[in-house]
């Protein structure tokens, strides 16, 4: 009988090197608030963000991810042309097709490595670690290049009072390889029916038929969002850490989604965790970044020495869909 | 078995309380979640589902919007129970 061969790869795998990066333009509250009759003391007290990181007009959001990436392969200690996957995880390519991760690939010298983008809005970066984890494990893979990139700002409405101000600009990319020991715990996701929670406003289809439809924009119901985040999000994120064979007390870092800071909160008093875990919230500074926010909020807490390699990091993305993953990982 | 209106004005209270840091003796019937006690969209969300969780009732998003003084809560927890 003639039979299939399978592959068989490492063990385990890891996160060997991050790098970040952000738009160019600090945009601060003042500028958002106008068109929204809003004021810097409402958005922070509602949101927590002071400034957002916005790109340039002319720098894409393909740039944003190369410039990411090259750090990551530089941490990694790892060439481009070693990396045999790409996975680009974003919202706002502004090419149907195309796929980003092709391109990406080409520019940092790895233009034969397997590519693809994945759709998974907010919880885009994790759902790209829980695909690298397992083709590097199963030997499909040696090197994966994951990428969250975003350029919100392209598909945002300035009069727009349900998201549209929290949102940055920006980009993080880690390489995940083998490793000798566990890194990575199993991801916790899935998905619940609420496609008209975060959604665009507009079909393609209906700009294409009514030449006076506006550009598509995003919009959210914030208050339901904020309800299933705040209070849902929480079990998934728990029962990654019993996943991983943990309890809250084994967690250094809590790196969720940064969609608004008093749902990091509220999610971190409802896990359970210890005072003394350090905790993302880049989103002061940096906005709203969707796929990029969670390795953005993780060099930020590297940066301010709150987190040190190997440290385990709880992360957790949820966005529209809804969908949502997370998992612990060993800091890179 | 189901609350009384006062049982449920004194648990809600403590849920008031402890999402605000208001007295819980502030938060009586006439008082209005918005213009006296200054609990903003976030916050009344927060308040409801621990409500939810807390008086094993389900309150739909949409009917948030009518909770508008402590009493119309205590009313809208309290019939929901049954």
């Amino acid at each position: 009988m003639t039979v299939i061969r399978t592959t068989k790869g490492p063990e385990y795998a890891r996160l060997m090197g991050l790098g970040v990066a952000r738009g160019e333009v600090t945009v601060t509250n003042d500028d958002v608030a106008g068109p929204i009759d809003s004021s810097d003391e409402w958005i922070q007290q509602r949101t927590g963000i002071v400034t957002r990181m916005r790109a340039k007009p002319e720098t894409s959001v393909l740039d944003l991810a190369e410039r990411a990436s090259r750090d990551a392969l530089i941490a990694a200690g790892i060439e481009g042309r070693a990396i045999d996957t790409v996975i680009f995880s974003t919202i706002t390519h502004p090419q149907m097709t195309p796929a980003a991760a092709p391109e990406l690939g080409a520019r940092l010298g790895c233009p034969t490595a397997a590519a693809f983008d994945i759709s998974a809005a907010c919880a885009g970066y994790c759902y790209g670690i829980a695909q690298a984890d397992a083709l590097v494990r199963s030997g499909q893979s040696t090197y994966v290049l994951v990428v969250g990139a975003e350029k919100m700002s392209d598909f945002v409405d300035p009069t727009d009072r349900s998201i549209s101000f929290l949102l940055g600009d920006g980009a993080g990319a880690v390489v995940v390889g083998p490793s000798d020991a566990p890194a990575i715990g199993p991801t916790v996701w899935g998905s619940k029916d609420g496609a008209e929670f975060v959604r665009m406003t507009h079909s393609w289809l209906e700009v294409r038929d009514d030449p006076t439809t506006p550009f598509p924009t995003l919009v959210q119901e914030g208050q339901t969002v904020f309800k299933w985040a705040s209070f849902e999000m929480p079990d998934a994120a728990a029962k990654a850490i019993e996943a991983a064979g943990l309890t809250p007390a084994d967690i250094q870092a809590f790196i969720p989604h940064q969609a608004n800071i008093r749902i990091i909160d509220q999610m971190a008093k409802r896990i359970g965790l210890p005072d003394t875990v350090a905790i993302g919230r880049d989103i002061v500074d940096s906005g709203n970044t969707s796929a990029a926010s969670i390795p953005l909020a993780t060099e930020r807490l590297f940066r301010d020495g709150q987190v040190k390699s190997g440290d385990l990091a709880l992360q957790i993305g949820f966005g529209a869909g809804l969908v949502f993953a997370a998992q612990v990982v060993a800091l890179p | 078995m189901a609350l009384s209106e006062k049982e449920v004005l004194a648990g809600l209270a403590e849920i008031v309380a402890e999402e605000t840091g208001l007295d819980a003796a502030e938060v009586t019937g006439p008082k209005s979640f918005t213009d006296d006690l200054d609990i903003d969209s976030l916050s009344m969300m927060t308040i409801v589902t621990l409500a939810e969780e807390k008086f094993s009732v389900r309150i739909p998003d949409e009917d948030v919007k009518n909770l508008v003084t402590v009493a119309d809560a205590v009313a809208y927890m309290t019939k929901a129970q049954s």
